[in-house]
């Protein structure tokens, strides 16, 4: 569905995202994992053309994305990031409405719509359509941000470390959330994340990149068994290392 | 009181429609640019600082430079224009700036939220960017309406009708109740105009729809009422009135209003004032055909306009001089002499003279540097002054520039030493000055001079008839004792004049006889 083609991306002196070709295919959910400078949310945000690469092509469905007027693009692919970005000056339902107004959707479209979103994401229409993103909690908005995404019903989501800044009770209610809606809707999806533990998760491969370049590629399965090099084995070893930590942790206090 | 009071309509009128469409063009200006800017992120910091620069050009200079400017370039530039087009560049930098703090300062997750749900560049303005900067692009208006109400009133040395009309001639005919009702006007005019924008703002962001539509018919009507009363204005009623000028000072007020109202009676024409004029800017707006009559001195045209000589000149050289440069240059006649020389005189307190044993300005030299002296704005920047001072070989501990109103009061209460006085000024003997005399001759006589454009010669010999027949109707006396009745006694100047054509000018010359004429019919 996805075709990512020797996709470069240079800012003055400096590279972003180096060579990156790879492929995402319908309903399946590619996590790109690195650390911060790694070129994930780069190349995440060259496919919706929110960055134009410098060189190589992004193709959807066959398509190359620079054929499509950026707007045109944009309204059929769902996109969510760390910092929501919720209109303060909308109400919710104006808000999670925004992509199919822009489309020319009837009110009354737009409006059945946003009630089933809501619910989708697990809030109370009633309660929550006409407040303002400022009496949400942070988890409230998150969900919020993922209906507004999804509100144009795009095929296709990006996810640029959209729990990020949650607290981890709530980002792992969202974390199920999303996995229950995935499957719902048999979404596509490129999800950005440096959290290792979310990206075995949720993913159902793993895009491993560092300093813009794409080190390796494969299910979680793949990556653990046979780690293309020690960065990667390192990576990978996180979550059991945390847990080792933990265990002795709760030994030593017993 | 009740009588600047039935001033108020005309002069907020004209405020209003000053302000309106000054603030109107800034923000048609301003906020286009502003977004532009935004988009084109170069041309920021280059636009930013003109319009900063133009921002620290002091508002009465702006408007005073417009002038000679729009002349340059065969405009009208005297009136509505240079202080419509001052005003609006004044307006520009706080809505421009604030136009471009607003948009810059936006959430640039709001910005890539914008772009990520699929607005084109257009929406993005329109559905987030201005809708979150509208409170600061609202704030840079409102400054700037504030401002362009309170610098409107700086308008009237340009020869602009506004509430600044009240003040300049309150100020100099000390007619304090004038600034008063002007000050207070402006400032209620600049609170509701202000609290319109607000009230507008408010009732946008929290979506109040008949709030919104109260505010904006309220705007609607001003802007209406503006415009009717512009159209209005412009409409030929009667025919074109004869535009007298008035400098900014007592007696050019109480002459403007004695032509004025000589004019209509005896022709049965419209007249209307320019009053508070620059001394500089009522010349040039007489060559220039933008008012018809005003009155000047001969002196000053003899040192300024035509740059001459001043020691030892004689008054009827002057005159004929004057006169002759005046219509080989800009086709400008001279109607009449009044009849009264208007000189500038160095003047001080009758004791110390006493004391010092001063009457001449000859004996002031050796005590010169132990005094100081005042002038008006002009004075020791005119050519009359270097004369005096090298002719006499003046130099005082200090010059102070006051404004002509004030003058009389320093040197009476000691403040300074001297001071430039105008030898018609009552304030003279009721504040027991003494004139010095100038010895000397460095000082040109000042023949008071009913000058006339060269298209009201060519267009309304009546008027000119009826200004000609003003020849030797006031003399030196008649003039104090007007300057001093408004000056120290409080009375309207258009009043005084009233007095004085009733009691004295219509026994001697009579309406409908002129005087010249009968004269000459029966010269010898």
């Amino acid at each position: 569905m996805i075709e990512l083609r020797h996709l470069t991306k240079q800012y003055d002196e400096q590279v972003a995202v180096r060579d990156l070709s790879l492929t995402v295919s319908e309903g399946e959910l590619l996590v790109l994992l690195g650390g911060s400078g790694s070129g994930k949310t780069t190349t995440l945000k060259m496919i919706n053309r929110l960055i134009e690469p410098s060189a190589g092509s992004v193709l959807v469905d066959g398509r190359d994305v620079a054929e499509l007027a950026p707007h045109d693009l944009r309204r059929r692919i769902g996109y969510t990031f760390q910092q929501v970005g919720l209109f303060p000056h909308m109400t919710i339902a104006e808000n999670v409405g925004v992509t199919p107004a822009l489309l020319g959707w009837s009110d009354s479209e737009i409006r059945h719509r946003v009630d089933e979103l809501l619910e989708l994401v697990e809030l109370d229409p009633d309660e929550t359509r006409d407040r303002r993103p400022d009496q949400l909690s942070g988890g409230q908005q998150q969900r919020v941000g993922v209906a507004r995404a999804l509100a144009a019903r795009p095929r296709l989501m990006l996810l640029d470390e959209p729990f990020g800044a949650l607290d981890p009770l709530t980002r792992h209610r969202l974390q199920q959330s999303f996995i229950r809606i995935r499957r719902e809707l048999g979404l596509t999806a490129v999800f950005v994340t440096h959290d290792m533990v979310e990206a075995l998760v949720l993913g159902d491969r793993i895009a491993v990149m560092r300093a813009g370049r794409l080190v390796q590629i494969g299910t979680p399965g793949t990556l653990m068994r046979e780690p293309a090099d020690d960065y990667v084995r390192l990576l990978l070893d996180t979550p059991r290392r945390d847990a080792r930590l933990v265990a002795a942790l709760l030994e030593a206090t017993s | 009181m009740s009588e600047q009071l039935a001033l108020l309509p005309g002069y907020l009128t004209a405020h209003l429609q000053l302000t309106l469409l000054a603030l109107l063009s800034s923000a048609a200006v301003s906020l286009p640019l502003g977004v532009a800017l935004t988009r084109i992120r170069w041309l920021e910091q280059p636009v930013l600082s003109v319009a900063g620069v133009i921002q620290t050009i002091p508002s009465l200079a702006l408007l005073a430079v417009m002038v000679p400017l729009l002349a340059s370039l065969g405009l009208r530039s005297i009136g509505f224009l240079p202080a419509f087009i001052g005003l609006t560049l004044y307006g520009v930098l706080p809505m421009l700036r604030n136009t471009v703090t607003g948009i810059a300062g936006v959430d640039p997750a709001l910005k890539e939220a914008a772009r990520a749900v699929g607005m084109t560049p257009a929406q993005q303005l329109r559905r987030v960017e201005l809708p979150l900067a509208m409170p600061v692009i609202v704030a840079g208006i409102r400054t700037a309406t504030v401002w362009t109400v309170g610098i409107a009133t700086l308008s009237t040395p340009v020869g602009a009708t506004s509430l600044g009309n009240y003040i300049f001639s309150g100020l100099q005919t000390r007619n304090y109740a004038a600034v008063l009702v002007g000050c207070v006007a402006a400032a209620a005019l600049a609170m509701l105009l202000d609290g319109l924008v607000r009230a507008l703002e408010i009732g946008v962001r929290t979506r109040r729809r008949r709030r919104v539509g109260v505010v904006v018919a309220a705007m609607a009507a001003l802007y209406l009422y503006t415009g009717l009363t512009l159209v209005a204005a412009l409409l030929p009623r009667g025919g074109r009135p004869v535009t007298i000028g008035a400098k900014g000072f007592t007696e050019q007020y109480i002459l403007a209003h004695l032509l004025g109202q000589w004019v209509e009676r005896e022709t049965g024409r419209l007249t209307t004032q320019m009053q508070s004029l620059g001394s500089m800017v009522a010349f040039d707006a007489l060559a220039a055909g933008d008012i018809d009559v005003y009155v000047d001195y001969s002196g000053t045209l003899w040192a300024n306009q035509m740059g001459r000589e001043t020691v030892g000149m004689d008054r009827a050289t002057v005159l004929a001089e004057v006169g002759a440069f005046l219509a080989a240059r800009y086709g400008i006649q001279v109607a009449a002499t009044l009849g009264f020389e208007n000189a500038y005189a160095i003047a001080m307190r009758a004791r110390d003279a006493e004391l010092m044993r001063l009457t001449r300005i000859s004996d002031l030299a050796p005590l010169a540097r132990g005094l100081s002296m005042g002038g008006d704005y002009e004075f020791f920047s005119r050519p009359e002054w270097t004369a005096i001072r090298d002719t006499y070989g003046l130099a005082f501990k200090e010059q102070r520039t006051m404004d002509p109103a004030l003058m009389y009061q320093a040197v009476a209460e000691g403040a300074v030493d001297l001071i430039s006085a105008f030898t018609t000024d009552g304030r003279i003997s009721a504040y027991d000055l003494r004139v010095l005399e100038d010895d000397r001759a460095a000082i040109p006589p000042y023949d008071a001079l009913i000058l006339v454009s060269a298209r009201l010669a060519r267009e309304w010999p009546d008027v000119l008839a009826a200004l000609t027949r003003l020849e030797g109707s006031v003399d030196v006396d008649a003039m104090r004792r007007m300057n001093l009745a408004v000056d120290e006694h409080g009375a309207a100047p258009s009043t005084v004049a009233a007095d004085y054509l009733r009691r004295v000018l219509s026994q001697r010359i009579g309406p409908s006889v002129p005087e010249r004429d009968a004269r000459s019919g029966t010269a010898p």
